[in-house]
């Protein structure tokens, strides 16, 4: 059988590279993508520890992050239309009005 | 374990084409498809349930929501970023060999024994759970989703 | 031997004797605008008037061994420590009330005369009375830090009223320049009275109260003894006017006259000795601080009688001649010999008030000179003043049977009885210097032809009956109070028996009476050698007083320019603080404590200049924040493991 490490380092990698995209990415909806990438990578790691442990919990909490999940990007999405509907761009570098 | 392995390797390549290539439409199909690969993953570990349910909801529902937004807004290709911001790509891949030195440093979990019967991560286990210990969170939850319908309505319409 | 306190006896009536000018001068200060300037000052003179009666009564019910008490209120109250606004009445203070209220009422009466024709006579009156106040509570006063509250406040309107007419700034500076010296009396006087109040508390003792301390001084240490005595006669140096603190007393002078009379001549002047006299039993612990208070009285005494013989001014000859003065009775108070010196403050103030009110009484007839140069032959002008300042010479000058010639000898033979030849010799001097120039100063103003200028002799009339009769009563008493005190060979002193329970028994005569008869003429001898020199010099119908005569030679100088004290003061202490404070205020505090507080100010916004330049308002920056955060955390717990 596999080990949980390797699901656990699997996940791990994946969400690194959802951080990397959040950072980097100039573009909204890729960050808002990036993401879901982040919460799908700490789904499979809850799912590993639920096999792994025996627990129903696991597969509950999954549930409700992706119903969570589903309802932020909704609402990511709304307003990333709103954004855009007054600035014409999707670059989050260009929307710095909140500073000193 | 072969398999394991296989899909692993396509969801890590799949998760840097979400992040790095410039095309964003590409970006969505390649998420669509790490999300793919993901609930196989869930299947493979017990929860058909759940498992369903992403390709359902996450695969189905979410990106293709994603999708109509692109189409909608129908956006120019992304800049270059700056050279700088490489360095915080070093810092994550810092964050990453942190996380996994932390946990190759645990004791191993083993593989453990099969949880359970068939009825692990069946629907009624997972309904079963849900309408008792969860009940509370599950009306919540709806009541969130709710909100955010709303708010979508209310955020993205058209100001006259 | 002192006999022990007995037990005070309490009367209520006390606190109205204090109270009534404070509440005359409170009504005053209010109304008194309204009432007119005369109603004002007959209701202020009838307040100390009432002072005087109740003053009076209590003596009268006083037997020379009782003491009265009056506890009015709990002042503080801390822990085992507690002073109380408490008034007491013994034979001392018994003489102290009648003469601050007797000769107080006096030139009340006399300043209804003197300041008719002042616009701010309302406020005179006010501060006078309130004068009147304090120096009843401090001699009432039943412990030592009430009695300080009393001493400040002499001081204060002594301030007030030297500079009464405050639109000339030279009076300002000289109420001022009274008011910082006493201060610096004053700080001796506080770290005496803390050093007291601590030692003794270490004792577990902890009360200020007269009767208190003197149970409890003996407990105390010498040196600490020393050091607190010292330090008190600092305070008493600088309110009685002893070297080196005498400086403000001939600028007091700027004052009304009637001011000089009463506050630097007969009552506030003499708190010190009064204090000292009240602590006696400290200062008989104390042999070395005693010595040191006889050395400084007479050397007062000689040198101040030196400045007066060549003084101009008429009021200037009686303030250096009060310094004088007051350094017999320190004299006499280093002795040991406390009961002679208070009697000289009982004798002194009735002839030197009445010296005061009769200078006073030429000023207000020559319109305001003050200079003897210009004065002369004013005794057919005015007869009722030349006649009792006549009597106040003598009296001074220490003419036999005069109230002078009692207690100023009683001095003398004491200094002489004890031993101490060097102070006799130097007393005995200075009581022929004091008949020289009081003398010179009576020839020079009412003998001789009348040198005043025509617009000043135009109007030369005697004064007002207000203004005369408390000088007949004065001199009257210059006379006949002296023998209250006369020595044993005569007809016995009335004084001594009076203050007996206080000071002890007098002391058995260290000489024979031979010695003291002898002793008393050589006095009166060396009297009659100033008053013949005066005479020639100055009381010779061939005696030329030429105001634009050059100033004679170096002594001559040396004693007209009072010594150049105070610009020797000036250029030692004043100077080099002035020069302290303006670099405090130039250059210290606006470089460094305004520099250090407006540096605390420019770091803070250097510091958030820094910080803000993260406000960059990119929310992936924002991100990357919280990242870096959690690796720290992450790393944290890692290094936990």
């Amino acid at each position: 059988m596999v080990p949980l490490n390797y699901y656990l380092i699997l996940s791990a990698i994946v969400f690194a590279i959802g951080v990397v995209g959040v950072l980097i990415r100039r573009n909204l909806i890729v960050v808002l993508m990036s993401i879901e990438l982040m919460l799908n990578a700490v789904n499979l790691t809850f799912i590993a520890f639920s096999r792994f442990l025996g627990s129903m919990e696991g597969q509950v909490v999954v549930f409700f992050v992706m119903a969570v999940a589903a309802a932020e990007a909704v609402i990511g999405l709304a307003i990333i239309i709103s954004v855009f509907r007054h600035r014409e761009t999707l670059d989050p570098q260009e929307m710095q009005l909140l500073k000193w | 374990m072969v398999i394991f392995f296989v899909l692993a390797v396509m969801l890590v390549g799949l998760s840097l084409l979400v992040v790095f290539v410039r095309n964003v439409v590409h970006a969505a199909v390649a998420l669509v498809a790490a999300l793919m690969i993901i609930a196989i993953f869930f299947l493979t570990l017990q929860a058909p349930m759940v498992g369903v349910l992403q390709i359902m909801v996450y695969a189905g529902a979410i990106m293709v929501l994603f999708l109509f937004v692109i189409m909608f807004l129908n956006p120019m290709t992304p800049e270059r970023p700056r050279r700088a911001w490489w360095g915080l790509g070093v810092l994550s891949a810092s964050l990453l060999a942190i996380m996994l030195l932390f946990m190759v440093s645990k004791g191993q979990l083993g593989a453990g024994p099969l949880a359970g019967t068939e009825w692990f991560g069946s629907p009624e286990t997972l309904a079963k759970s849900l309408f008792t210990e969860f009940v509370l969170p599950f009306e919540i939850a709806s009541i969130v989703l709710l909100v955010a319908i709303v708010g979508a309505v209310v955020l993205a319409k058209r100001e006259r | 031997m002192v006999a022990s306190a007995p037990n005070p006896v309490a009367f209520d009536l006390l606190r109205w004797i204090v109270l009534i000018p404070l509440l005359a001068s409170a009504f005053n200060l209010f109304f008194g605008q309204g009432l007119g300037k005369k109603n004002a000052g007959v209701l202020a003179s009838a307040a100390v008037g009432a002072s005087f009666a109740l003053a009076f009564y209590v003596f009268w019910q006083l037997s020379a061994a009782g003491i009265f008490r009056d506890e009015v209120y709990t002042w503080m109250h801390s822990g085992s420590f507690q002073v109380n606004f408490s008034l007491q009445v013994d034979s001392l203070t018994a003489v102290m009330l009648l003469i601050i209220t007797g000769i107080g009422f006096l030139i009340h009466v006399y300043s209804l005369g003197y300041m008719e024709h002042d616009e701010d006579m309302v406020r005179f009156f006010v501060y006078l009375n309130l004068f009147v106040f304090f120096m009843l509570l401090l001699v009432m006063a039943d412990n030592l830090l009430l009695l300080f509250v009393g001493w400040e406040g002499v001081g204060l309107c002594s301030y007030l009223l030297i500079g009464f007419w405050y639109h000339d700034p030279n009076n300002c500076i000289a109420g001022n320049k009274a008011f910082i010296v006493n201060r610096i009396g004053d700080f001796g006087f506080v770290l005496g009275i803390l050093l007291l109040l601590t030692e003794l508390g270490r004792q577990g003792f902890w009360s200020l109260e007269f009767v208190e301390l003197q149970k409890h001084a003996s407990m105390l240490s010498p040196a600490i003894i020393g050091l607190v005595t010292l330090l008190l006669f600092i305070g008493a140096a600088g309110k009685s006017a002893q070297i080196p603190l005498f400086v403000w007393l001939p600028d007091a002078m700027a004052g009304p006259t009637p001011v000089s009379a009463l506050i630097h001549a007969a009552t506030m002047v003499t708190a010190g000795i009064y204090m000292t006299a009240r602590l006696h039993f400290l200062f008989a612990l104390a042999p070395q601080t005693l010595a040191l208070i006889a050395a400084i009285g007479t050397a007062t005494a000689f040198f101040a009688a030196t400045i007066a013989l060549t003084q101009n001014d008429i009021k200037k000859v009686l303030a250096y001649s009060t310094v004088s003065q007051l350094g017999y009775m320190f004299l006499a108070v280093g002795l040991g010999a406390f009961s002679a010196a208070i009697f000289h403050v009982f004798t002194h103030a009735f002839f030197k008030a009445c010296l005061f009110l009769g200078s006073g009484s030429v000023i207000h007839a020559m319109g305001g000179e003050q200079d003897m140069r210009r004065m002369g032959g004013l005794k057919a002008h005015m007869p009722t003043t030349y006649w009792t300042y006549v009597i106040a010479t003598l009296a001074i000058a220490g003419a036999p049977f005069t109230a002078g010639f009692f207690s100023k000898d009683l001095i003398l033979w004491q200094a002489f009885s004890h031993g101490a030849t060097v102070l006799w010799s130097i007393g005995l001097i200075t009581a022929g210097l004091t008949p020289f120039y009081m003398f010179r100063q009576l020839f020079m103003v009412f003998h001789g032809e009348c040198r005043a200028d025509a617009h000043a002799g135009a109007h030369l009339h005697e004064s007002p009956a207000t203004m005369t009769l408390p000088l007949v009563i004065l001199a009257m008493g210059s006379i006949f109070t002296g023998w209250l005190g006369a020595p044993e060979y005569l007809w016995g002193s009335r004084w001594d028996l009076w203050l007996e329970p206080l000071f002890g028994a007098a002391e058995a005569h260290h000489g024979s009476v031979q010695t003291e008869i002898t002793v008393t003429l050589i006095t009166l001898g060396v009297v009659a050698v100033g008053i013949l020199i005066a005479f020639v010099k100055y009381g010779r119908a061939s005696a030329k007083i030429d105001e634009s005569a050059p100033p004679g030679g170096f002594f001559y100088r040396l004693s007209l320019n009072k010594y150049y004290v105070d610009e020797i003061y000036d250029a030692v202490m004043v100077r080099p603080f002035t020069v302290c404070s303006t670099f405090f205020a130039s250059i210290f505090d606006p470089w460094v404590i305004d520099g250090a507080v407006d540096g605390v100010a420019a770091t803070a916004r250097g510091f958030s200049w820094i910080w803000r330049g993260l406000q960059t308002g990119n929310v992936q920056h924002y991100l990357a924040g919280l990242l870096i955060g959690t690796l720290a955390l992450l790393a944290y717990y890692l290094g936990q493991l």
